[in-house]
């Protein structure tokens, strides 16, 4: 029974070997399994066993080279793994140092405002008129002024000094006169017209922190059989807390405008406004003016102010960036140094 | 218009307490209800300590020669001593005193200070004898009489020494300041604003009243009246009152008119000033003895005629257009603007002629504006005056000439015109109302807020006939009548809903999707949207223009001369973006803008406006400040053409070809395309020209210009999806020595001809000229990928496409092959 004690000792000592710390784990699994190794030679003294013994022995010899198989690829994994791990150390990088620069662009600040109370009244059903023929910046006097009900002589026309080319021509002061240009197409047979119109407006100012001959402005209007002042309140009251927050809150002052009678001049309020709130506490800022379209109006577009009714409302997003993010001097918008712009990153706000 | 609540009391049935909490209350219900509030303030703003004393004695300062030491009564036991150098003090005379401890506004700071006692050259002062604007006057309403020295009583008007200074000049009076819009006339009136704020507090109005007694003189015996042309006025009238003595109006007098930001004058024109805020009605007072003859004449200026107007100014008068007052021989006012000096009111002044009128609001808020006086007359005129009242208070002034100025009243007031106007009702549905305010209100509910209004109506069946009040020339139409229902209601107290009604859709239109989705790909690649001015120079206007005969769109009134000229060219204003940036040390910029360009058709029509698109790059598009194998090179005019390129692939154009160009004069000769797809051309790419950089000194620009709707137009909408090949590709190099003038596009259009539908792609990848290279010969290695959608590609096939390539370039580019 030599081959027994034989093969127990070739595995005490391959497990004493394979463990050295040292040991060449090839060499070892050559010099001990290969052809001509040391378990392969013994195993050879096979055929000399009583047939008797042959499965006992078979056995034992198995499970030898199973032993010493596992434990050789286990201390070669352990190897690869102690390799690896000494080259990842060797890589190291000071994850701190700064990271390749991917320039991304960004909109402007008064554009992403637009685009803002854009996607709003998307969603409301509204359409978005900013093209050259139905809003035009260089308008006539005729739309920007007289179908607004401000005939050449009107007091209220000192409200907006304006930019003149001809007696006739001038650059608009409103996105107003978008409202009659969409009015004169719009086929009531299929619902009200529901339309918003961004775009850029001039006043002859002198331009300072809080006055800019370029302006944006974004006009509403909408105009059905059954449109009230009631509407224009919740609908004004969504796209303030569109962009100021939900909890915000709108409250509406009489004010006068040419164009509007019922006319309105419309507050948010500046902290957000708690059921438990004294109305003493709420600070008020002035954002916007709006009102039912004056019957005048929509008669020159040819709407029957007797069956039509019609809110309309001006929203000044350069106002609304100013008060959003603290912005203090309006010229900031229009003079796009890159310090400035790069500091409004879309969040998906 | 300033509202002193203390004198608005005297025309309401119930008084509004002057407690500062009802005030501020008050203020807040007027913004909600009628109109902006400006302020609420009192011309005390907080000061103490000031009574009303009297000189008791006066004697010089031992070591002064301009100050001199008071002895005051106080109305206590021991007279109080104070040093002054005041030049007008005089003893017997009731003066300001404001005592040790008293708080009085420094002019310098306006903060509030404590007064102590003083050392003045070795005198003690006990307190200060003030001006009116030492304690918080404007110098535009402080009556001019005691302009260089210290304010002094006048005993009749008996106030008592001790009083508190402060009460006697009703300086504690809370004044609301209404912001008023254009519309609300009436409420440049106290009457008007007693209505208003009547209504909101539900009280009723009290009406002045006064009783006139006039003498047996004749009026028209001393004036007549000459209309000359009848669209001037609709109403015009005048009184005459002898004997008046001018002097200063007694002080009940002056308080009203500093309370409401005016300056006492003298008693005649104080009046006509009184009268004016108090009915809306601005009167004027002529020196009667002034007036060359005795007929005025209502006309038209004439050419080339002047008036000196009361602020001293010498105006040229335009002809046809200004009205004007006028005796035979000369202009003696602007009507309902300004008066002149040459008929003015003043202490020697005996008989005056009061005129109360309506002018005709447009030619007054043109000559207004004309000559550039907006004055509380004229203000009024613009706006409408309450027709009713033109000679109420004619009469009224004239009955305070006589009990203020002691003067006779002539019989009779000579009207020149009153043209009869008809009283105009408007008819409201209850239904109506409700359907515009998306309310509920019930007739009760409408009937109250009209009763609370003091407006005259009627109701049947469901509808309201109201009549309009003359006060109120504001109101013409059904919806001005729902304003003043809803204000009144509360704007606070309307639902909110949304409309509701047939669906609409929300949805952008195809160009506009574009027009975004063209921002959406400049960000992503890497620009930043810039807003600039739309406004320029002319020569700016034009700088990057297509076309150097198309006319610019110019102001005709420009507000300065760098805005005179609408653009275009977006070039421009971006180069200003990066001379701004590069000023402020910002050195790599990446900026682009979509608006619009306008071009001048004839000046009779609008102009052409034009969508564009363009971007400027300078400095480095860097991607590591440290690594130096990333770090990048100063952007070139590869830079900026790939972004044109990667734009026009995104948005769909197809078909994009670049030809150099030298035909723009502001752009690099040497390094400047046009942008074509197919034979439409889009628009340009390449460097500024180095004149326009250098001289402003700033770095090499690479910028674009492309014109949106073309681009937009040459876009194909169709996604074409192929099959992404998973057969193997077959890379061939080669490297070819070519003539200069050889092009990349020369190349790679033998390439596509010769190499066979297999041919995938085609890479530039690698570039050299140099001293290597025979001259005027240039290296370019390309690339070439084969291969097939359906199945493996055999080497052979492919080295007989590419030799057939290879040939190809020898004989029709005589390249060589290296």
């Amino acid at each position: 029974m030599s081959l027994i004690e034989d093969l127990k000792s070739l595995k005490e000592t391959a497990v004493k070997r394979i463990n050295a710390t040292e040991a060449d784990i090839e060499a070892l699994r050559v010099g001990l399994l290969g052809k001509k190794g040391e378990l392969t030679l013994l195993l050879k003294g096979m055929k000399d066993v009583a047939p008797e013994d042959r499965k006992t022995v078979g056995e034992i010899g198995n499970d030898v080279r199973q032993k010493i198989t596992t434990l050789l690829s286990e201390k070669k994994a352990a190897i690869e793994e102690q390799r690896l791990n000494e080259q990842l150390a060797s890589e190291t990088v000071d994850v701190t140092m700064p990271g390749s620069n991917h320039h991304v662009g960004q909109p402007h600040v008064l554009q992403q405002i637009i685009d803002e109370i854009e996607q709003h009244f998307l969603g409301l059903g509204f359409e978005v008129i900013d093209d050259i023929v139905d809003s035009p910046e260089v308008e006539t006097d005729e739309y920007n002024f007289e179908r607004e009900n401000l005939p050449k002589d009107h007091p209220a026309r000192d409200m907006q000094d304006t930019f003149y080319i001809t007696p006739e021509i001038l650059l608009r002061t409103q996105t107003s006169p978008v409202q009659s240009r969409s009015l004169e197409k719009h086929d009531f047979s299929k619902g009200p017209l529901k339309m918003i119109a961004p775009g850029k407006v001039y006043r002859r100012d002198t331009d300072d922190a809080t006055h800019s001959h370029q302006f944006h402005q974004v006009e509403g209007m909408v105009v059905g059989e059954n449109i009230t002042m009631a509407d224009l309140k919740g609908t004004l009251l969504s796209i303030m807390q569109e962009l100021f927050g939900e909890k915000h809150q709108i409250r509406m002052r009489p004010s006068y405008f040419p164009f509007t009678e019922p006319s309105v001049e419309v507050d948010v309020s500046w902290n957000e406004v708690t059921p438990d709130m004294k109305p003493e506490d709420i600070q008020w800022i002035e954002v916007l003016g709006a009102g039912m379209t004056h019957p005048n109006v929509l008669r020159m577009d040819g709407i029957d102010p007797e069956k039509y009714s019609a809110f309309a409302f001006g929203l000044g997003p350069d106002r609304f960036a100013m008060l959003k993010y603290g912005v203090d001097d309006i010229r900031q918008f229009y003079l796009n140094d890159v310090r400035f712009l790069s500091q409004f990153n879309r969040k998906g706000n | 218009m300033k509202i002193s609540l203390k004198w608005l009391n005297q025309f309401l049935s119930e008084n509004i307490s002057l407690d500062e909490k009802t005030v501020n209350d008050l203020a807040e219900k007027v913004e909600r209800t009628s109109v902006e509030v400006d302020s609420v303030s009192t011309l005390a703003k907080k000061q103490d300590g000031l009574v009303v004393a009297k000189v008791c004695s006066i004697v010089a300062h031992p070591d002064s020669d301009h100050m001199v030491i008071t002895q005051l009564d106080i109305g206590q036991k021991e007279l109080v001593q104070v040093v002054t150098g005041a030049p007008n003090v005089a003893e017997g005379q009731l003066v300001i005193l404001a005592k040790v401890g008293a708080h009085i506004l420094d002019a310098a700071t306006g903060k509030l200070v404590e007064l102590k006692v003083a050392n003045l050259r070795g005198q003690e002062s006990f307190g200060m004898l003030v001006a009116l604007q030492e304690i918080g006057f404007d110098n535009k309403i402080a009556p001019k009489d005691f302009e260089a020295g210290i304010f002094v009583f006048d005993e009749q008007d008996g106030m008592q020494v001790g009083e508190d200074a402060l009460e006697v000049l009703g300086m504690n009076e809370p004044v609301i300041d209404t912001d008023l819009t254009p519309n609300r006339a009436d409420m440049l009136s106290m009457i008007g604003t007693a209505y208003e704020f009547g209504a909101m507090l539900n009280l009723s109005v009290l009406l002045p009243e006064f009783d006139l007694a006039e003498y047996e003189k004749e009026t028209k015996d001393q004036i007549t009246l000459d209309i000359q042309d009848k669209d001037l006025t609709s109403k015009y009238a005048v009184r005459v009152i002898n004997n008046v003595s001018v002097t200063d109006s007694p002080l009940w007098l002056q308080k009203i008119l500093w309370n409401a930001g005016m300056r006492p004058i003298n008693n005649i024109v104080d009046i006509t000033n009184y009268m004016m805020l108090m009915y809306g009605q601005p009167l004027h007072a002529f020196d009667l003895d002034k007036l060359h003859s005795h007929k005025i004449i209502v006309r038209r200026a004439k050419n080339s005629e002047t008036l000196t107007t009361l602020d001293g100014q010498k105006r040229d008068l335009r002809a046809n257009e200004d009205i004007v007052v006028a005796t035979d021989d000369e202009a003696l006012m602007l009507a309902g603007v300004m008066g002149g000096v040459s008929s003015e009111v003043d202490s020697n002044t005996k008989n005056i002629v009061i005129e109360s009128a309506i002018f005709n609001a447009s030619l007054i808020r043109a000559t207004a504006r004309r000559h550039n006086i907006h004055s509380e007359a004229s203000a009024r005129f613009e706006r409408g005056i309450n027709r009713d009242n033109t000679f109420v208070a004619l009469d009224h002034a004239a009955q305070l000439a006589d009990e203020v100025a002691h003067g006779q009243i002539s019989h009779g007031m000579v009207v020149a015109v009153d043209e009869p106007y008809e009283t105009k009702k408007q008819k409201l549905s209850i239904r109506r109302v409700n359907k515009i305010l998306g309310t509920a209100l019930s007739e009760k509910e409408i009937s109250d807020i009209f009763a609370k209004l003091n407006f005259q109506y009627t109701v049947s069946k469901d509808v309201f006939e109201v009549v309009l009040p003359a006060r109120r020339p504001d109101l013409s139409i059904e919806a001005d009548l729902i304003e003043e229902i809803a204000r009144l209601y509360g704007y606070d107290n309307l639902p909110m809903t949304l409309p509701y009604g047939p669906t609409t859709p929300g949805k952008l239109t195809t160009t506009q999707r574009q027009i975004r989705a063209s921002r959406r790909i400049m960000e992503s690649l890497g620009m930043n949207q810039a807003i600039s001015y739309v406004l320029t120079t002319p020569e700016k206007a034009k700088q990057f223009a297509e076309n150097a005969i198309d006319e610019v769109v110019s102001l005709d009134y420009p507000m300065s001369s760098d805005r005179t000229t609408v653009r275009q060219n977006l070039l421009a204003g971006l180069l200003e973006d990066v001379s701004y940036n590069v000023s402020h040390s910002v050195h790599n910029i990446a900026l682009y803008e979509q608006g619009r360009i306008f071009i001048s058709n004839n000046k009779e029509s609008l102009p052409t406006e034009i969508e564009h698109i363009a971007g400027v790059l300078t400095g480095t598009l860097q991607t590591s400040t440290w690594q130096t194998s990333k770090m990048a090179q100063p952007v070139d005019f590869y830079d900026i053409k790939g972004i044109v390129d990667s734009y026009l692939e995104q948005i769909g154009v197809a078909n994009v070809t670049y030809r150099a160009t030298t035909r723009h004069d502001n752009m690099h000769p040497g390094q400047t395309a046009d942008v074509y797809s197919d034979n439409t051309y889009l628009g340009f790419v390449g460097q500024i020209h180095p004149k326009l950089t250098k001289s402003q000194k700033l770095p090499a620009i690479f910028g674009f210009e492309l014109n949106l709707f073309t681009v937009l137009s040459a876009t194909n909408h169709s996604t074409e999806y192929k099959v992404v090949s998973r057969f193997p590709q077959i890379s061939r190099d080669v490297a070819l020595l070519v003539n200069n003038q050889i092009t990349h596009e020369d190349i790679i259009e033998v390439i596509q001809n010769y190499a066979g539908d297999k041919l995938f792609e085609v890479k530039l990848f690698d570039v050299y000229v140099g001293d290597k290279l025979p001259a005027g010969k240039k290296s370019l290695a390309y690339n070439l990928v084969f291969q097939d959608e359906n199945t493996t590609l055999v080497e052979s096939e492919i080295n007989v496409a590419f030799n057939r390539v290879l040939q190809a370039l020898v004989s029709e580019i005589k390249a060589e092959i290296r």
